[in-house]
């Protein structure tokens, strides 16, 4: 089948559900990651064996689509071993691409699988031309996902110089950190994405009933508490009601979820080849659902982008799938920084 | 073990600025970083006023290295990486465009630069890196792991003392808790010295914000520790620059100086900011 021009549409997949809801509701590619602690959705009964994996890859590969494997934290010494055999994994299984972070994997993908194409990770921090030229010319990355901290006319701006695919997160939960550079949950749960793919992990959080309201708690530090007219939301740190001058406010975010369907046209001007869809922890009926409106919106923005407007019931079902039933632009828009 | 003193992370007035590196001209410190590290809008002190105080500093003895930014977006800031990469002083890279521009000629890999395994450090020394400075969330053991995997010639620095550089992002958020947005800052971030601390609902200190940066509330203060870090084979420790409001620094350089010359008995002066000392790694460590 012939590769669809213009933007590619990636999802997510935690199981091999999920990756045929994916595929089957119009994905491009699908990304997952092994059962292994090595990519930055571990949790528990989430991803894939090697044997699994292989089986979607085919799956997959029957229709058209691709699969690319993360292996996106920063192993460290005790976990190297495991990291490279994850990586051989991958290209044992027939993965298409895999998704890289740390330099040291990235060498030793390039040597030992040079056919096996390489992604630079949203946590691999690339924020910037110079730095993806210095990722292309040592490991001859083909793409890279450019972290949440960027303007529509800075992603347009790296597409202009770095000589490589850029993909951009198109919709799901909101990192507002630079991706591979925050350690709010290192700080408070000793955990984090770099070292054991994980954020403010489930295993460190504790809800309370109190007569103030109802308290979520991570490692003990008080995140947020909810009155009862209020959603509790997962207690994310960056996310979390704290006291700055004297006010308690959401000091870093509110609850969110990023949303590009109106910018869909823009993005496309500016030369993104993929919109990454969040969410290997989702279920596969959030996956279907998902990918069924971006492919819908992508599709049409891709027909006509000069009168593309967000497709109604696509923008509705998104709408009704947002964390606190909001949505936001993020940094694509300069105002939200 | 040698000291160092970290690139200054707050937006400070320019005399004040000035007066601080005078201090440490006069005080028992090895070396010193310049530069801003975190926002590009912060211009009280142009190049020339960084190049010049290092000419000071190189004068009374102290080796002189450029931070570089953590965040790199703008044309402007690549411009100006370049123009720093251009010349003779040696970098401290904390993003690896800084990297790619000052390889094949000796640099520091800085803080956040993500290292955390020996081939990924041998990698970055075969580029030029002749010290590491490790990232903030590797404890004592997860270092000395490390280390028995470094290249000969590489030198390793730690974090030791201060407010802890936890994340970046996009958004200013000293700007963002007054309702201010980034384009439109008017500088706020000036107004707290050492951070604005944000506490949970039960007042406890958590983070410290200034402009795109978050910190920790609390003083990372590895004083306890440097018999640990100098098993590990840590040769260098970072103290990060602390206004005279929050602690009396050069008493903190003092105690650091005594201590690495083996006195145990040495105690740090309190600090005054919400938080206080954490002696662990991260708070979580310290719980």
């Amino acid at each position: 089948m012939a590769e669809r021009p213009g933007i590619e549409l990636v999802c997510p997949a935690g199981s091999l559900p999920a990756l045929h809801a994916a595929i089957d509701n119009g994905a491009d590619a699908v990304y997952l990651g092994f059962r292994d602690g090595l990519n930055a959705r571990n949790f528990p009964g989430l991803n894939f064996s090697p044997a699994e994996a292989a089986d979607g890859i085919k799956y997959a590969h029957r229709r058209g689509a691709r699969v690319f494997v993360a292996l996106n934290v920063y192993p460290r010494p005790s976990r190297w071993a495991a990291a490279t055999a994850a990586v051989d994994a991958a290209a044992d299984a027939g993965a298409d691409a895999l998704i890289l972070a740390d330099a040291g994997l990235l060498q030793y993908a390039a040597e030992r699988h040079p056919a096996l194409g390489r992604h630079l990770s949203v946590q691999g921090s690339a924020t910037n031309w110079r730095a993806l030229q210095f990722y292309r010319e040592r490991f001859g990355i083909r793409r890279a996902v450019l972290p949440r901290v960027l303007s529509v006319a800075q992603v347009r701006r790296v597409i202009e110089r770095c000589g490589i695919e850029i993909e951009v997160f198109g919709f799901g939960s909101l990192c507002i950190m630079v991706e591979g550079r925050c350690a709010l949950s290192a700080h408070v749960t000793g955990e984090s994405p770099n070292t054991h793919g994980v954020c403010s992990p489930a295993h460190a959080v504790r809800w309370q009933e109190q007569p103030s309201g109802r308290q979520a708690r991570l490692n003990g530090v008080l995140i947020d508490e909810f009155a009862a007219h209020e959603a509790a939301g997962y207690p994310t740190l960056c996310k979390g009601r704290f006291e700055a001058l004297g006010s308690v406010m959401h000091a870093l975010e509110e609850p969110t979820s990023l949303n590009v369907l109106e910018i869909l046209p823009q993005l496309l001007d500016a030369g993104v080849r993929a919109i990454k869809v969040e969410g290997r922890q989702r279920s596969p009926a959030y996956v279907a659902q998902v990918t069924r409106a971006l492919r819908t919106a992508l599709d049409a923005c891709q027909r006509d982008p000069a009168r593309y407007r967000p497709p109604v019931a696509p923008a509705a079902a998104l709408a009704r799938l947002t964390e606190g039933h909001a949505q936001t632009l993020g940094a694509y828009s300069r105002p939200w920084q | 073990m040698k000291l160092s003193v970290g690139p200054l992370l707050y937006f400070w007035e320019r005399d004040q600025v000035f007066a601080f590196y005078r201090m440490l001209a006069a005080a028992p410190i090895d070396s010193v970083y310049l530069g801003e590290v975190v926002c590009s809008k912060r211009r009280a002190l142009k190049q020339e006023d960084w190049e010049a105080i290092g000419r000071d500093l190189a004068a009374a003895g102290k080796e002189v290295i450029f931070s570089t930014l953590a965040l790199m977006e703008a044309e402007s800031e690549l411009a100006a990486l370049a123009r720093l990469a251009a010349g003779t002083a040696t970098i401290e890279a904390n993003d690896m465009a800084a990297v790619q521009l000052a390889r094949g000629r000796p640099f520091v890999a800085g803080p956040h630069l993500n290292v955390y395994n020996g081939p990924t450090l041998r990698l970055l020394g075969a580029l030029g890196a002749r010290r590491w400075v490790a990232p903030l969330e590797l404890d004592t053991a997860a270092i000395a792991e490390l280390l028995t995997e470094r290249p000969e010639d590489m030198e390793c620095e730690v974090f030791a003392y201060g407010r802890m550089p936890l994340a970046f992002s996009a958004r200013c958020f000293s700007a963002r808790v007054r309702r201010h947005n980034k384009d439109d800052c008017n500088f706020v971030c000036a107004e707290e010295r050492d951070g604005l601390t944000v506490y949970t609902r039960e007042h406890e200190p958590l983070f410290a914000l200034n402009g795109i940066q978050t910190q920790s509330a609390q003083v990372r203060n590895l004083l306890g520790g440097i018999g640990e870090l100098k098993a590990a084979g840590v040769q260098m420790l970072r103290l990060s620059p602390h206004s005279h409001q929050a602690v009396p620094f050069s008493e903190v350089i003092e105690a650091f100086a005594h201590a690495v010359r083996g006195d145990e008995t040495v105690q740090c002066p309190a600090s005054a900011l919400p938080g206080g000392y954490c002696g662990g790694p991260m708070l979580e460590a310290a719980r």
